[in-house]
């Protein structure tokens, strides 16, 4: 049984009267517990794509699968993290760490506990008191993270999660994200627009073509876990890169420098 | 991650966080220090023109006389119950103004029909000159308390419906489309994200509002009532002939603005928390 199963998927938008193409046929398999991470070159359709994978976005044509069954509408085994942190500034780290769970129906008391739980997770506990202003933008993603793992999704789906970020900090939460999966053996679908993170991070790296977007290439990375930047691994870590790279090239000529 | 510790959400907006070495008598000096200032200028200008125009007291008493007919007429109980039956009346009508106001504001920023068959009626009530509207009311529907309360509540409902509609409508999409990630419901939504976001807004307009009740309760008090500091300026005015008695009850309906308008303030210092 996949976690992710995407079957011919085409999802199209208006914009300003003219129809735009963003995603087209696209077929997905993500196994459980696998990290599988997607890259493209600009306006592909990668940000769309996760979309409907969350069912946030319905698409046009095509099966959404979660564990073989469809998904329609916002699907609960599934949690997103944005770009951005996206915290209310209103409310401190714990109370939007609780937020889902609140949205949820859960109990004020159960909530906290479990809030305060996935913050220790995260090494934020130092932090629920704390308000977003007062966040470094690390700090920001990582409640962000910690909100997307309160209700503990099957499936963790994650749009450009560390890209606001200087490169240190990136590669700390990256590591980090990797401890996160081992503790809790949630699948990862990420976007990113680093091919060495993408290759870091995952089983598989995705690559998907200009648009319309659909996926290209499958590059498996048969690198031993758990992964460091250095370590003996590294060899094979840089071999999938170039590889990635070298499609990417193909693929969208203009931006292979990136 | 655990080199910096992180900075308690304590009172960051207080004058104690921002200087604590200072004495309490220096920081008090500093914060009301530019208010007493204004105000002593403002009489010192007041008795001079007193002085140099050399007005009889019924056509411009000097800030002393104003001064001790204020302090006469609460001793004595000549304002205190006028007073109350403002207060009334002005709390009463923003509770109800305010209650519509933001009902209105959230219907306008939700629907675009409501929204499109609506505002310009909002619109025109509102260009319609309360001070023409009053004596209206007072012919329909009598010129009881709830009358008075009826004016305050229109007079202050249009700022806050617009308040909140604009705030409800400037609400980053962005957490909307969180909202909708945690499948919130249209009341969640409403209750989590959207009024706490516009808050700021919302209490905005309130200030407004609250000014604009103070005026409306004198406004309904002029066209029909037998109490509050709007009768009293008629009859201070008028039987009484009592012109710093006058002055000593728009002295009182200012004060009643000011201190109104702080406590919003106040509460929105509570609610809204300003990024240190």
């Amino acid at each position: 049984m996949d976690a992710i199963e995407l079957s011919g998927i085409s999802r199209s938008f208006d914009i300003k009267g003219s129809r735009l193409l963003a995603l087209d046929e696209c077929e997905l398999r993500v196994a459980e517990r696998e990290i599988v991470a997607v890259v493209g070159p600009n306006g592909c359709g990668k940000s769309t794509l996760l979309r409907v994978i969350s069912g946030l976005l319905p698409p046009d044509h095509g099966r959404v699968l979660a564990f073989d069954s469809t998904v329609a509408g916002v699907d609960p085994r599934v949690g997103l993290v944005f770009q951005e942190p996206r915290l209310l500034p209103w409310r401190d780290v714990l109370a939007n760490v609780a937020l889902p769970l609140e949205l949820a129906g859960i109990s004020r008391r159960e909530r906290e506990e479990r809030a305060r739980e996935v913050l220790r997770l995260t090494g934020l506990e130092a932090f629920a008191e704390a308000y977003p202003d007062q966040l470094s933008g690390g700090m920001a993603q990582r409640a962000a993270l910690a909100r997307a793992l309160a209700p503990e999704p099957d499936v963790l789906l994650l749009d450009e999660p560390f890209s606001a970020l200087d490169a240190m900090t990136r590669e700390r939460l990256d590591s980090e994200l990797l401890s996160l999966w081992r503790q809790t053996g949630t699948t990862i679908v990420l976007v990113t627009h680093s091919i060495s993170e993408a290759v870091f991070l995952s089983d598989r790296v995705l690559v998907m073509s200009q648009r319309p977007g659909s996926i290209i290439a499958d590059v498996p990375v048969d690198a031993p876990r758990p992964r460091t930047l250095s370590g003996s691994g590294a060899s094979k870590l840089s071999a999938a890169a170039d590889k990635v790279r070298a499609i990417l090239a193909q693929a969208a000529p203009e931006e292979a420098a990136a | 991650m655990t080199t910096s510790t992180p900075r308690a959400a304590t009172a960051v907006e207080t004058s104690e966080a921002r200087d604590p070495g200072r004495p309490l008598w220096r920081r008090l000096l500093r914060d009301t220090g530019p208010v007493i200032g204004a105000a002593l200028i403002f009489i010192v200008v007041w008795q001079v023109i007193v002085i140099i125009g050399d007005y009889p007291r019924f056509i411009l008493p000097s800030p002393l006389v104003v001064a001790e007919s204020f302090v006469d007429g609460w001793l004595k109980g000549t304002i205190a119950p006028h007073f109350w039956t403002t207060l009334a009346e002005v709390l009463l009508g923003l509770a109800v103004g305010s209650t519509a106001g933001i009902l209105t504001g959230i219907l306008l920023a939700r629907s675009r029909l409501a929204a499109r068959m609506l505002s310009p009626y909002i619109v025109a009530a509102q260009a319609t000159p309360i001070l023409a509207l009053a004596p209206l009311i007072a012919l329909w529907f009598g010129t009881g308390l709830g009358s008075r309360v009826l004016i305050c509540a229109l007079i202050c409902f249009f700022p806050i419906a617009v308040g909140t509609m604009v705030g409800i409508r400037s609400v980053d999409p962005k957490l909307i489309e969180l909202g909708r990630s945690f499948r919130a419901s249209r009341r969640q939504r409403l209750t989590r994200i959207e009024v706490p976001s516009a808050l700021p807004q919302i209490l905005g307009s309130m200030r407004i509002g609250v000014t604009l009740a103070v005026v409306g309760a004198i406004v309904a008090e002029w066209a029909g009532g037998d109490a509050g500091l709007g009768v009293l300026i008629n009859l201070a005015r008028g039987s009484m002939f009592d012109i710093p008695l006058m002055f000593a009850t728009l002295l009182t309906i200012a004060l009643m603005g000011v201190v109104l308008y702080l406590i919003i303030v106040a509460i929105e210092r509570r609610l809204v928390r300003t990024p240190s």
